[in-house]
């Protein structure tokens, strides 16, 4: 497959889903497709306008506890995402944007309904309710993909009061398994240990960084799915050493 | 040593001031800084009710905000001191026990001009009762501390409804700030800019969008941005009550004279003609460092010493230096535990704005600006420090922003 008009980046929300550096992925995909010299252009949907379903890329991230209802019901109630996931778009959900695509998100004490996209939903804690609920999940993180997706190890940084888990008979399968940090947490059920979530062309998961910033390979993935093969691109040296440097400072427990 | 208290201080009180003494000067003699922090500590330990007891019988001004506490407090003091002698917690120390340790020493009728942490204001000023209250700003600070900005506007409006006595001088153009402020019992309303809008997006009181256009903001449940009685106009010209003022900084950028007009509303309500203010507060060069121009390293290099530690602080910050001549800029950037450990924030900066200029990298997470910079297309060079990325300079003088721990350490090697 080989296109020639420009890819489609929709930044959704940015006002709402962008208190972590988020924003940062629409960058470094845009930027990966342009030194490969592909047309790219990035839509920034602000929030209170709809979200169009002729991008190929959607990007979600995270936000504090209001912001993140307001951007779910934004996105719940014209279901361009859906629709566009349908006819082959991507998505990748960080944080807060993660909990939106699921099923059900906790905020301000409530449980919010998601835009299902994915079969996941997030509490404040899956244990018993006489345990008190775990302290907020803040700190580097490191994952080990699922080897079908051939990625190198992941880095970020997480920081989240939410646990997260399948649903049964979810698709997908997780992320990968955490190394370091909480990432979806103990689901209560035996099966912790895992962050996010990869069904289809829709990634979630709790790494900021921005991920795709200290994980190109992660982005490459992505743009692959909506763009087919790509020419070689050697990750930016700068990015070879901020991974090197990562790798040494968090080989430590 | 022989150390007089007035009758009023309760006995445990005085023996609290003694201990702070003590504690201090034991500190500064080790070499461990200016001791406001371990004397005030040990004090409150002593006694629980010496900050009321200090400071509640006196003039006093707090300031609070995410940026620029410490250069508007140091303005608020220097306007403050053209009627006479003002305590400050010039060092920084800005919870309770520094600022008690700055109204600890006599006379303890002085005013004081009194920078408060954002998340302390509600303690320190239920306390001492201010005459006035200076709210600059609130925007994301430290990302791993999830200091929601919201929950600090609505305790500072809490805090508003308490202090019937207290003036508050806040900034419009933060929606954030002037929601809080909007509880207070009376407000000085001043327009002193916010480069940053990214932080309050979405309305305080009813949590929908905010809506913006060239003179302001409003939402649709009625809150608007108030029509301030002063406000910056121009790059040296303020609108103050009505008339149209020169106005005249050492400190260099627009932020600047923002902070200076907040400053100088506040001390007219002590009584300060803005003129004297403004003489006052001219002379300013530096704060605690900021701006000042420092030798770094063995061969004589320089550098502007510039502070920049969340995403507001540096789009100031890049006011600044379009201003400035375009010299070469070096980046020191840090994620210790006091400059947040999450550095993602650097991808909300618009580094783009620095292409054009040599630009070197230095600091703990020097890595992660490189990569950065990298994907905002500026060419750059990484160095192991400071010191070491001005040598690599084209020009012998830089201009080096630092975030907290980067210009801490920074000023430390430079004043040795
Ligand atoms: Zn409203």
């Amino acid at each position: 497959m080989r296109r020639t008009s420009a890819t489609r980046i929709a930044l959704i929300y940015p006002e709402l889903l962008g208190t972590y550096g988020d924003g940062g992925n629409a960058i470094v995909l845009a930027q990966r497709l342009r030194w490969r010299g592909l047309p790219v252009e990035v839509v920034n949907v602000a929030a209170g306008s709809p979200v169009p379903d002729s991008c190929d890329i959607y990007l979600l991230g995270g936000g504090e506890d209001a912001p993140q209802v307001l951007a779910a019901d934004g996105i719940r109630q014209n279901r361009a995402i859906v629709r566009a996931v349908g006819s082959g778009a991507a998505v990748l959900a960080v944080c807060a944007g993660y909990q939106v695509i699921g099923a059900t998100f906790p905020s301000g004490g409530e449980i919010h309904e998601g835009l299902n996209l994915v079969d996941i939903e997030t509490r404040r804690s899956f244990a018993p309710p006489e345990t008190p609920p775990p302290t907020r999940a803040v700190g580097d993180i490191v994952v080990e993909p699922d080897p079908r997706l051939g990625l190198p190890t992941l880095y970020g940084y997480e920081n989240h009061a939410g646990r997260t888990r399948r649903l049964p008979g979810a698709g997908g399968f997780p992320l990968g398994a955490v190394r370091r940090g909480i990432g979806d947490g103990d689901s209560g059920d035996g099966g912790g240990g895992t962050d996010g979530i990869v069904d289809g062309r829709v990634i979630g998961t709790y790494l900021h960084g921005p991920v795709l910033a200290q994980n190109p390979a992660l982005a490459d993935l992505l743009l692959t799915w909506v763009h087919g093969q790509l020419p070689p691109l050697e990750a930016p040296q700068e990015a070879q050493v901020l991974r090197e440097a990562r790798r040494r400072a968090l080989a430590a427990p | 040593m022989t150390t007089s208290f007035p009758r009023r201080f309760t006995a445990r009180t005085q023996a609290a001031l003694a201990v702070e003494r003590l504690a201090a000067e034991a500190s500064r003699r080790l070499g461990r800084g200016s001791g406001e922090m371990i004397g005030g500590k040990l004090a409150l330990r002593v006694s629980p009710g010496a900050l009321a007891e200090v400071g509640s019988h006196r003039r006093t001004a707090c300031v609070s905000g995410t940026n620029g506490k410490t250069t508007t407090t140091r303005l608020l003091a220097r306007a403050l001191g053209t009627l006479g002698p003002v305590k400050s917690n010039s060092g920084g120390a800005n919870m309770a026990p520094g600022v008690l340790a700055a109204l600890s020493r006599p006379p303890f009728d002085a005013a004081a001009a009194l920078e408060v942490d954002e998340i302390w204001l509600p303690k320190v000023a239920r306390e001492i009762s201010p005459r006035v209250v200076l709210l600059l700003n609130i925007s994301r600070d430290q990302l791993d501390r999830s200091n929601e900005t919201r929950r600090i506007a609505s305790m500072w409006r809490e805090l508003g409804a308490e202090l019937k006595d207290t003036t508050v001088v806040a900034n419009v153009d933060d929606p954030l700030v002037a929601w809080a402020a909007g509880g207070w019992h009376r407000q000085v309303w001043v327009s002193a800019g916010q480069n940053w809008t990214a932080d309050a997006m979405v309305c305080p009181q009813c949590a929908r969008l905010l809506h913006r256009n060239d003179s302001g903001w409003w939402s649709e449940c009625g809150l608007a941005r108030p029509e301030p009685i002063v406000a910056v106009t121009g790059p040296r010209e303020l609108l103050w009550y009505g008339r149209t003022i020169p106005a005249h900084l050492d400190l260099p950028g627009r932020v600047n004279l923002g902070n200076a007009a907040m400053a100088a509303a506040a001390a007219r309500e002590f009584g300060v003609e803005v003129e004297a203010a403004f003489a006052a507060m001219a002379g300013l060069g530096d704060v605690q460092g900021r701006y000042q121009e420092v030798v770094l390293g063995e061969q004589g290099r320089r550098g502007r010493l510039l502070l920049a530690k969340n995403p507001a602080g540096w789009v100031e910050m890049m006011e600044l230096l379009a201003d400035a001549p375009p010299r070469p800029v070096v980046i020191d950037f840090n994620s210790q535990t006091a400059d947040g450990r999450d550095p993602s924030w650097i991808w909300d900066v618009p580094f783009e704005r620095l292409a054009g200029r040599q630009v070197l990298v230095t600091g703990g997470r020097k890595e992660d600006m490189s990569v950065r910079l990298a994907y905002a297309e500026v060419p750059h060079s990484v160095h192991a420090s400071a010191e070491d990325a001005a040598l690599a300079a084209n020009e012998k003088v830089v201009d080096v922003v630092a975030n907290y721990t980067a210009f801490r350490d920074l000023l430390v090697r430079c004043s040795r």
